[in-house]
């Protein structure tokens, strides 16, 4: 969500049980959890109040309640789908084949259609009020992560192809489309690995 | 359609059970229509009612709202729960997120295994006494107000207190190192609002028994 508006930002990455200790220690995250933002003189906690911070500090979060209840629910859904492919890779080996064919069945029979279905009512170019929001990134996330998973998971989606199309060509996003952005790669057995052994799970 | 807000849910606690305290804080009132079988769930899902085919489901100011957060978020800033600026907001999300974590743990109890459930109740009490309650004991600690934000009742108070009630029920005696809890507790306790939800005939759903776990599994069978 930084990079779409340009704004730059820092990282410091946990490599060891260590680190965290480290942080832990010092008492610098509020849950004994990450991930955590320093912004605006705060350190921010719990991904849903940094994004929402986020986007509302940098108009994308709708321009009242109302459209910030749609931009909410979207967002939500979302996280749901993206929830599942978090966690695939760390299920167990036996489970994965049944837990990606749920995944697909989610994305293309609970999730992918409500998103069709805005974009079709009002025919806009973006999800609410007509311009571009949280709810819009957050989604073009969403189809990405899906496609690494299907990659013609669209096929029957022709509005959130245009969707995605569009999406991607905003110049900020373009931009961290790109080899060299911050955007991380797809989770892999040595990521896996790491998370293991610094979370001890 | 009397224009109050009107909840979809099973008859008990589980993921609304947080609009319902917010809702009844707010002074808010509100309709209930219960889910009791899969017949009335696969129809509200026909009728297209379900954005992402589930409940909880809130209909309010014209919207048929589900996600709880979303709802929530929703009540919050509508009923001047929320804080006065950005900032307040981003600490009552931290502390609403950080309180939902343990609740979640709450939730999904009385659906472990048998064999589970003792190490689940312990992880309850830790997570409880270790992460969470020692955090807003120091926040009311460190600024010495009533209220856990900007010095003014808001949503994070509420979900506190939900969450203080709903440990006790499983370990009794959790506040007993958390003095500045237990005032909150009973200042909380005594507020207008909450008083009324906290009294019997009240929206308040009791603890999840046997039978709720069986109108869960049955409703949402797939």
């Amino acid at each position: 969500l930084f990079s779409i508006v340009a704004f730059q930002f820092e990282e410091e990455f946990i490599e060891t049980k260590e680190d965290l200790e480290k942080l832990r220690n010092d008492g610098v995250l509020l849950f004994q959890q990450v991930p955590m933002v320093e912004i605006d003189g705060m350190r921010m906690v719990q991904t849903r109040a940094i994004l929402s911070y986020i986007a509302a500090k940098y108009n994308l979060y709708g321009k009242d309640l109302k459209e910030r209840a749609w931009i909410d629910m979207y967002v939500e859904g979302t996280t749901d789908l993206m929830g599942m492919i978090m966690y695939l890779p760390f299920q167990p080996a036996d489970t994965k084949e049944k837990n990606l064919a749920l995944i697909i069945e989610r994305a293309t029979t609970r999730y992918f259609p409500v998103y069709e279905k805005a974009l079709k009512d009002h025919g806009q170019d973006y999800l609410v009020g007509n311009k571009l929001s949280w709810a819009d990134v957050h989604l073009l996330e969403a189809i990405l992560m899906v496609e690494e998973c299907k990659p013609d998971v669209l096929s029957a989606f022709p509005l959130l192809q245009a969707f995605k199309g569009r999406i991607s060509n905003i110049p900020t996003i373009k931009k961290f489309l790109q080899p060299g952005s911050q955007r991380k790669p797809p989770t892999d057995e040595k990521f896996v690995a790491v998370v293991r052994k610094i979370f001890n799970i | 359609m009397s224009g109050k807000p009107r909840l979809t849910y099973l008859n008990g606690r589980g993921r609304m059970e947080p609009v319902r305290w917010l809702l009844a804080a707010a002074g808010v009132e509100f309709e209930e229509v219960y889910l009791e079988t899969k017949e009335q769930y696969d129809k509200l899902i026909k009728d297209g009612f379900l954005l992402f085919q589930q409940v909880p489901l809130v209909e309010i100011d014209g919207m048929k709202m589900v996600q709880t957060r979303a709802i929530l978020s929703y009540i919050a800033g509508k009923y001047n729960l929320y804080g006065k600026d950005l900032k307040e907001r981003a600490l009552i999300d931290m502390y609403v997120e950080g309180i939902a974590d343990l609740m979640q743990m709450i939730l999904m109890f009385p659906f472990s295994p048998p064999d589970a459930k003792e190490k689940n109740l312990d992880s309850i009490k830790d997570r409880a006494t270790n992460r969470y309650f020692p955090v807003f004991e120091k926040v009311l600690k460190q600024h010495g107000q009533d209220f856990l934000v900007g010095n003014k009742f808001s949503w994070a108070d509420v979900q506190l207190m939900e969450a203080i009630l709903a440990v006790e029920e499983k370990v009794p005696a959790v506040l007993s190192g958390f003095p500045q809890l237990q005032v909150f507790k009973t200042k909380m306790s005594n507020m207008p609002t909450i008083k009324k939800f906290l009294q019997p005939g009240s929206p308040r759903k009791p603890p999840p028994d046997a039978h709720y776990v069986e109108t869960v599994l049955k409703v949402f069978k797939k």
